[in-house]
């Protein structure tokens, strides 16, 4: 197997705060791998740093064996905050296409192949009927789909989905878990999934890489999900409870997922706080 | 019929009639294009202001002896590359932009003040007058509508991507302030354009109604821009006629169909949205 992404002793830093520090590992090709950790633990920036858009300020940040290119067709992404125009009367079909090689100058020129394509994604998430529905009808839950159906146009090899699941039923969850873990096994794509959650994800993922306290800690469910790995990674007391094929992260005998959860959703949910 | 055919060829006798259909010709569909994107954007109150700001710019010119239309042109422009050069997100900011408009109708007023020959163009300024269009006037607006058309066609790609999903835009490498400066500015040309025939107090006539009534019926892209193009044209035209016949202003029989057509559009488009279901 080879690597797709490789941090070698990154540090990665915004506006003078260090985000991640001198962190090192490697996601091989194929690879499942759920993002977890507290809010402001950097999920957003690490994924900005492998879009090309943060190189690190120490050490190195190889994807597919070179340091990132901004624009890189291999990489699919989906923004955690994503500007939503409240009145937009404009088609899903076009919504999509707006991004196929929307970083060229010139007019825009739609070519049938674009529209195969497209029309073939929004039938991989099945999403067929968004097409031709204007995006201010869309509920939150349509607009994910038809975002994910997006991020995995021009068949990426690596794909990062930045808290796909907010703004989704608990129905809708488990429908896109399965849709993209589906899509990527039969298309042999790396993914990168951050979420709030570690349960919904736990019979999807390979591994899970948390992120805290400036570290990242890559391994399966048993090996970082742990008590002493945890406590290190939040900067308190963590127990690890398991019952009932549930896993709860607690502090002080509070769930600290939950509440993160909840926290982003009291205030709005979609601030930047990874930033 | 007979009789309609003679006023028809009665209003092409006048040299101020054919140059009036031309210049408001040029200009609709201007607006009606870059007006496409700047609803779509959601700034159509940014355009308002920078018609406002042009009012300065143009009460300026007149004083110290320009012809008020490169007044006009030239604050628009300064006013719309400061705001999309200050920040991504400025010129979504309502009460900013309010006072900054309000302040540039205050100093309008002030150099009409110092130019009191000035006053009967004021009128001309803020409520238009494509009735006095010259040949000079519609080659100059036929140059910079092309100038503005080549540049709206030039950033149209990466403006309709960063309008729609900026957060993915700049992570495939779109200079997204450079794009916002850049279409300001080319709004800031087409609010000149537009002032010429509909004036300044009056630019959303033609450059939001259209568009605002066109992504009603449509949503898609193409066919969007070009009914917003071709009711721009439709309302510009036909308000001149109406003009013609009942000695009404022409801006305002322009505004009149302006607001006729958006509201018949919303009506519409909300009654296929009852019976969809």
């Amino acid at each position: 197997m080879s690597s797709v992404v490789t941090l070698d002793h990154a540090t990665i830093e915004i506006g003078g705060h260090r985000v991640l520090v001198d962190a090192s590992f490697s996601i091989q090709a194929g690879e499942f791998i759920g993002v977890l950790g507290p809010n402001g633990a950097g999920k957003t920036t690490l994924m900005r740093s492998i879009l090309g858009l943060l190189p690190p300020s120490a050490g190195s940040l190889r994807v597919f064996g070179h340091a990132p290119e901004c624009g890189d067709p291999a990489i699919g992404y989906l923004p955690q905050l994503r500007t939503v125009l409240p009145d937009l009367r404009v088609r899903g079909l076009d919504f999509i296409a707006s991004s196929l090689h929307g970083e060229r100058w010139g007019l825009p020129s739609p070519s049938r192949a674009d529209r195969v394509e497209i029309e073939r994604t929004l039938d991989a998430v099945g999403a067929r009927e968004l097409a031709n529905r204007p995006m201010s009808e869309m509920s939150g839950g349509e607009r994910q789909r038809l975002l994910l159906a997006q991020s995995l146009i021009g068949s990426p090899k690596l794909l990062l989905l930045d808290e796909p699941l907010i703004s989704l039923d608990a129905r809708h969850q488990e429908v896109a878990i399965d849709v993209i873990r589906q899509v990527c096994r039969e298309r042999k794509i790396t993914v990168l999934f951050s979420a709030h959650e570690l349960n919904q994800l736990l019979g999807a993922i390979d591994r899970v890489l948390y992120l805290g306290n400036g570290q990242a800690v890559l391994g399966t469910v048993e090996e970082v999900v742990t008590a002493p790995v945890l406590s290190r990674l939040y900067g308190t007391e963590i127990d690890v409870v398991r019952a009932a094929d549930h896993i709860f992260v607690m502090s002080r005998g509070r769930d600290v997922e939950r509440d993160a959860h909840m926290h982003d959703h009291g205030d709005g949910g979609h601030d930047h706080h990874h930033h | 019929m007979v009789a309609t055919t003679t006023t028809i060829t009665d209003m092409f006798a006048y040299e101020f009639m054919i140059n009036a259909f031309a210049a408001a010709g040029i200009v609709a569909v201007v607006a009606g294009l870059v007006g496409y994107f700047l609803v779509m954007r959601g700034q159509t109150f940014a355009g308002h202001a920078l018609s406002h700001i042009g009012f300065a710019g143009a009460t300026g010119a007149g004083l110290i002896g320009l012809a008020p239309l490169w007044g006009l042109l030239g604050f628009t422009l300064v006013a719309g590359i400061v705001m999309g050069a200050l920040s991504e997100r400025i010129s979504n900011r309502d009460i900013a932009i309010g006072i900054v408009l309000s302040l540039a109708l205050g100093f309008g007023l002030l150099f009409l003040h110092y130019h009191t020959t000035f006053a009967t163009q004021a009128t001309a300024l803020l409520f238009g007058n494509v009735l006095a269009v010259d040949h000079t006037m519609i080659a100059t607006l036929a140059a910079l509508g092309a100038v503005t058309l080549i540049a709206l066609g030039a950033i149209m790609r990466p403006l309709i991507f960063a309008s729609l999903q900026p957060e993915l835009a700049e992570a495939k490498g779109v200079p997204l302030r450079f794009v916002s400066t850049a279409f300001l500015a080319i709004v800031a040309l087409a609010v000149s354009e537009c002032a010429q025939i509909v004036g300044v107090l009056m630019v959303f006539t033609l450059m939001v109604g259209p568009p605002a009534a066109a992504q009603r019926v449509t949503t898609g892209l193409w066919s969007g821009l070009m009914l917003s193009a071709a009711l721009a044209l439709a309302e510009a035209w036909l308000g001149i006629v109406i003009a013609y016949h009942t000695d009404w202003p022409v801006s305002f029989c322009i505004a009149m169909l302006s607001a006729l057509g958006y509201f018949v559009c919303l009506a519409a488009s909300s009654w296929r949205t009852q019976h969809a279901h």
